[in-house]
């Protein structure tokens, strides 16, 4: 394993890993059918007894 | 489960007593005896505890609420407040050593070297990491709707992590350090902290794991990241081979440029989660609950949440441009440091934001002065942190006080502001009081010490950038123009202001040290009694 494999790897598959992650957590906070759920999440704070 | 606790404390003891023995230096003896006598005052709490309760506490109270632990949180009311001002002090002394020499006495225990270490670890551990133990368990307790896990061991947190700012502290006075900019702890002290800080996740996550809330609130989700990060960073930075088992000096197992950029994976990292996620945590509970309105988009603090822990950690060797570490490395640093522009000011936007239609209560109410400063302060300096990453940038200013400057401007507007918010609004909750005893004096705090940043970091950028600008300077025969000694001429006076507006930020925390102790003592200030700002969650008692 040498700095050019090391490097390659991380240009090409860390980034492709890195960045599907991220549209991922796009995807997952967007997503319409979510909405409910997180306007539900950030009343928690308000609802303490 | 008391006497696992006590069989715990007694090895503690022995061990103590053994390392103070057998200690090949000074500083070990005394150390080990700091070890041991900490361990008979726990036997002592845990035997007297016994025989005071011995039931353990309940989980809800007789009306079927939730029964939270508060008596943590005001454990960390009190250290925190404590230890800020401590390290205010002592960054006070050290602002005027640096105007005035004189002032290090020729004495080993009080010169800058020693004591700037005590400064820097007082006030980001032992006043920001108190601070966030305490906020976190509050938080977590609130948000999950339950009480905190463990009976002893919340407390054994509490008071190890006290124990590691003693052991710490008096170190940095008898010179022991590794050397590593805000990991100076040597091993034995590394160790105790690990310790900790294992014991701080479980109690953290078993919490999460009883509670009675479906969703996990995002300020935990930021509490966590700051705990699990932390203890990486903590363990990998201080892998060392220690010379004697009774003795303080350790070897670090990196080396080089290696070991340089290890220390600045963790040091930005201290940076990124501790100062920064943990905080963060903070502002996404502490904001909503005081201006009684929802976090602004929790959609955006998701997107926040996991772009901001992803880019963090690749952002460390920003602090080792035009060195050793190979030039690839360092634009990686820079560029992953410019890409934190966006969570950043995401989270700025999202906490600002969420005052949107209450922006009312910044005039009304100073305690959220305190918190939308903070959040400003944040934007600011997570704007000038990524610029001065920027290598041109960074050919200037690095190991100028303008660096210095940076680091105030997010230390004491951001972090500071953000707990002196958190301190004036839980303390009134947990001492279940009607309100705080003096809103007027918050405003005043806020007023002197917001004078007193703003002398701190302009003094700072002048003197900073004319450092740099000196440093720099060639003649026409292509010598350097100055000297060094010339360059610290030149920033005498704005040494001078800066002390200045430390003493200002000092007063300020000694003027809330006032209004929170009267407020504890519940008294209300006569001129104010019918205008304070309400503890919302204030139920009958007192």
């Amino acid at each position: 394993m040498d700095y050019h494999s090391v490097s390659t790897f991380a240009q090409s598959y860390g980034l492709l890993y890195l960045f599907g992650l991220f549209i991922a957590v796009l995807v997952y906070a967007l997503w319409p059918r979510n909405k409910e759920k997180f306007d539900k999440a950030a009343h928690i704070p308000l609802e303490e007894d | 489960m008391n006497l696992l606790w006590l069989a715990f404390t007694i090895i503690g003891v022995l061990l103590g007593v053994m390392l103070s023995a057998k200690a090949v230096d000074p500083a070990m003896m005394l150390h080990g005896m700091v070890f041991s006598i900490a361990g008979v005052l726990s036997a002592f709490a845990l035997i007297a505890k016994n025989y005071r309760n011995n039931s353990g506490p309940s989980l809800a109270d007789a009306n079927g609420n939730v029964n939270y632990n508060t008596e943590i949180v005001k454990a960390g009311v009190i250290a925190s407040t404590f230890w800020g001002v401590a390290g205010f002090s002592v960054g006070l002394l050290i602002a005027l050593q640096l105007a005035f020499p004189a002032l290090n006495f020729d004495l080993p225990w009080t010169n800058f070297g020693r004591l700037r270490p005590l400064h820097t670890s007082a006030v980001i551990f032992a006043f920001g990491g108190n601070i966030l133990i305490m906020t976190s368990f509050h938080v977590v307790q609130r948000t999950c709707r339950a009480r905190l896990a463990g009976d002893i061991a919340p407390w054994f947190v509490f008071w190890g992590y006290q124990l590691f700012i003693v052991l710490a502290a008096t170190g940095y006075l008898l010179g022991v350090t590794q050397s590593k900019e805000y990991a100076e702890p040597e091993w034995y002290v590394d160790i105790w902290l690990t310790l900790v800080w294992v014991v701080y996740l479980l109690v953290f996550l078993v919490t999460i794991w009883k509670r009675q809330e479906k969703h996990i609130y995002v300020a935990n989700w930021f509490f966590l990241a700051f705990i699990v990060t932390i203890a990486m960073l903590h363990i990998v930075n201080n892998l060392s081979m220690p010379v004697s088992l009774a003795g303080v000096k350790s070897y670090s197992l990196f080396a080089g440029v290696q070991s340089a950029l290890t220390q600045w994976w963790y040091g930005h990292n201290a940076v990124g989660f501790f100062l920064t996620a943990g905080f963060l945590g903070i502002m996404y509970y502490f904001i909503p609950k005081r201006v009684n309105r929802p976090v602004y988009s929790y959609r955006l603090s998701i997107i926040h949440f996991w772009s901001l822990i992803f880019l963090y950690i690749w952002a460390g060797p920003h602090h080792l441009h035009y060195t050793a570490l190979p030039d690839w490395a360092q634009t990686l640093g820079m560029t992953f440091s410019i890409m934190l522009w966006m969570p950043s000011w995401g989270g700025m936007i999202n906490g600002l934001m969420t005052l949107s239609g209450a922006w009312d209560k910044l005039r009304t109410d100073p305690v959220v002065r305190f918190l939308v400063t903070s959040v400003a302060f944040y934007g600011m300096s997570t704007f000038e942190g990524p610029l001065m990453s920027i290598k041109a940038v960074n050919a200037l200013s690095h190991y100028t006080d303008w660096t210095i400057g940076h680091v105030h401007s997010g230390a004491l507007g951001w972090v500071a502001y953000i707990s002196f918010g958190a301190l004036y609004f839980l303390t009134p909750v947990v001492w279940k009081r009607k309100s705080l005893y003096s809103d007027a004096l918050v405003n005043l705090h806020f007023w002197i010490s917001t004078v007193g940043i703003l002398l701190y970091i302009t003094a700072m950028w002048v003197s900073g950038i004319l450092q740099g600008l000196m440093w720099r300077a060639y003649d026409a025969f292509g010598f350097l123009e100055y000297s060094f000694s010339e360059t610290v001429e030149a920033m005498h006076p704005f040494y001078v202001i800066r002390a200045g507006g430390g003493a200002l930020f000092l007063i300020g925390s000694l003027i809330m040290v006032y209004n929170l102790w009267r407020t504890v003592r519940g008294d209300v200030r006569a001129k104010e009694a019918g205008s304070l700002v309400p503890n919302m969650e204030f139920a009958g008692a007192r």
